[in-house]
């Protein structure tokens, strides 16, 4: 479960109500974040309605073979506790990102992103989240949690991140 | 890349029955399409300065015309201490044996003059010295000051135009994404620059990603994708101003790969919407949007042909990504890639003769062209990571961005001739991605 090697970091951000996906929020990436200004972790993971607990305990991302987008068993596991969260913290939207290995051309990585968050995306409403409450964004090849060019890292990249936002959509 | 190199050299050397520039019975000529083994020496004899204003800009003038001339691979540069005479009268006769006897093959002369207004005027001359006669007229060249540079560019793309008989490329920009900071957090802004990496200037801060950036056809606008909206969209910028707007407001869908068509008027872009991307078309005047392909693939990278009447593209319709050309106005599309591997990114040559692309197999990247119908296909380089060519406004030579691999990798522009040779990278301050080349500056 490397989904929760940033929990240290996100503790200490918390206070700071500031955005702790540490792949989402490079410097680069600031202003073009801007998904949901109340956005990011908020609350402690050890209250079940948190952000910080859908985050950290159940676990905000789910991996993809190379070049696919298939909701593989492991991430229908995730997937299927994300959803039950969802549906019981009316308050929260979420913004599904997609992203892609550094292997691939940009274009193609982006489109590849795009399919990957929107097969989260119909996951997600296929186990009862309204369809409103869920916006896709994909971000390509630019944001990679791993930067070592071998497949340790790649594999963690091929990767969708459900972050939460404040609202309950529409 | 080694074995790749020495694979063409024996290519071209099957090809080339004598070595051009060497053995010949007429007018210098290097044909550029061809191999040509040893660069043709010429020299390039220091500019006279006319009066004494002028004197620092004749040095970086010539400076300037013997670097982008020797930079295409096609010449070297006879140094200046191996010169029997000087040119110290631009319109004197030239010691044509004087040249001839250090080998130098064709000559360059010039004068500059700054004008009492401040304007600069560059006169030169060429000379084939092996049939010892002037190769065309003598020409001038007039700009203010601070356009000395573009000035030698054009004296530089005559000389070249005169010896291969292809139009010349220095006097052109290039626009790409600046890149710095670490791999996980890239900062990304677009700057353009001349084409060899001189002028740099910036045309859009660093607190959104802005991605894979493309000129309008006069060189005067750039399209490129955003993330300044929070979500990926287009935006048309003026190079003059740097203001930009975006394309496309579209909440339900992101938008990328812009990309303009001949006539600078109509704009392809993709577009995805509940994971599927497809090709859309975009008139600027009238701001009506029609939807080219629908397939439930993968469709993008869209470019037109020259003429305006074809779209190459990529789509992984068949199971991987391949290259496709359609009609303008959709409709139905040939398959044009069969070779191993994955295909994307096609650019059409503003030629019309070769379609460009990246293709991806077996673990590495390469930058290839073929034929506008799929046939010779020809792989031109080999890396870690290649990707995204962009075309000299001659059709002749290909940039594209090669990435580095590992935590510390990054991306550098290179650029190569369609023959394979000549792969250099460009001499740039940062990091850099996703170049485009705009057309010969009027």
């Amino acid at each position: 479960m490397n989904f929760f090697k940033i929990s240290i970091a996100a503790t200490a951000l918390v206070a700071l109500g500031a955005c702790t996906n540490a792949d989402r929020f490079g410097p680069g990436s600031g202003a073009a974040g801007g998904f949901g200004a109340n956005g990011g972790l908020v609350g402690s993971a050890g209250d079940p309605t948190s952000p910080t607990y859908f985050a950290e305990t159940i676990g905000d991302r789910v991996l993809f073979a190379v070049d696919q987008a298939t909701v593989g068993p492991e991430a229908q596991a995730v997937l299927d506790q994300q959803a039950v969260w969802l549906m019981q913290n009316g308050d929260y939207r979420a913004l599904i990102e997609g992203h892609a290995d550094e292997q691939g051309t940009r274009d193609y990585n982006l489109a590849l992103g795009a399919r990957r968050a929107s097969a989260v995306q119909n996951y997600l409403i296929s186990r009862g989240v309204a369809p409103g409450r869920l916006q896709t964004i994909s971000y390509g090849k630019e944001r990679p949690l791993e930067i070592c060019s071998d497949e340790s890292c790649y594999s963690q990249n091929r990767r969708s991140v459900t972050v939460i936002t404040a609202g309950a959509g529409v | 890349m080694r074995l790749l190199s020495l694979l063409f050299l024996g290519l071209w050397i099957a090809l080339t029955t004598s070595v051009v520039a060497q053995d010949r019975s007429g007018p210098l000529r290097i044909e550029i399409t061809q191999g040509v083994i040893e660069p043709v020496p010429i020299a390039v004899s220091p500019f006279i300065a006319d009066n004494a204003a002028a004197i620092d800009f004749a040095r970086q003038i010539t400076a300037v015309v013997a670097s982008d001339l020797v930079g295409t691979g096609l010449f070297r540069d006879v140094p200046k201490d191996a010169y029997i005479s000087q040119i110290d009268d631009f319109d004197g006769s030239v010691p044509y044996a004087d040249w001839k006897a250090i080998n130098v093959e064709a000559l360059v002369t010039g004068a500059v003059t700054l004008t009492s207004d401040n304007r600069l005027v560059v006169k030169f001359r060429l000379f084939d010295i092996f049939t010892g006669s002037p190769l065309g007229d003598g020409l001038q060249f007039a700009g203010g000051t601070d356009s000395w540079r573009r000035v030698a560019h054009k004296v530089a793309d005559q000389v070249y135009a005169r010896i291969t008989g292809e139009d010349g490329y220095f006097d052109s920009r290039v626009v790409y994404v600046e890149e710095t900071g670490p791999k996980n957090a890239r900062l990304k802004r677009l700057a353009v620059m001349d084409y060899d990496g001189a002028n740099i200037q910036y045309l859009t801060d660093a607190s959104s990603i802005v991605l894979a950036p493309r000129f309008s056809p006069t060189g005067d606008r750039v399209l490129f994708t955003s993330y300044e909206s929070g979500f990926p969209q287009i935006y048309e910028l003026s190079v003059g101003s740097a203001s930009k707007r975006p394309l496309q407001v579209d909440a339900a869908a992101m938008t990328f790969a812009p990309r303009y068509a001949p006539n600078g008027q109509t704009v392809l872009y993709s577009r995805s919407e509940g994971g599927n991307t497809d090709i859309y078309r975009l008139d600027l005047a009238s701001g009506q949007r029609a939807r080219l392909t629908t397939a439930p693939s993968i469709e993008t990278a869209p470019s037109f042909s020259p003429d305006g009447t074809r779209i190459v593209f990529e789509s992984d319709r068949s199971g991987n990504q391949q290259l496709y050309v359609m009609p303008a106005d959709g409709g139905e599309a040939t398959r044009i890639s069969f070779g191993q591997g994955r295909y994307g990114t096609p650019v059409w040559s503003p030629r019309g003769d070769f379609i460009a692309f990246t293709k991806q197999n077996a673990g590495r990247f390469h930058i290839g062209v073929m034929r506008v119908d799929g046939s010779q296909e020809r792989l031109l380089t080999a890396s870690f990571l290649d990707e995204g060519p962009t075309w000299a406004p001659n059709g002749r030579v290909l940039m594209f961005t090669r990435e580095s691999a590992g935590a510390n990798g990054e991306p550098a522009l290179f650029s190569v001739d369609i023959s394979g040779r000549n792969l250099k990278r460009l001499p740039m301050p940062t990091a850099a991605s996703d170049p485009a080349w705009s057309p010969l500056l009027p």
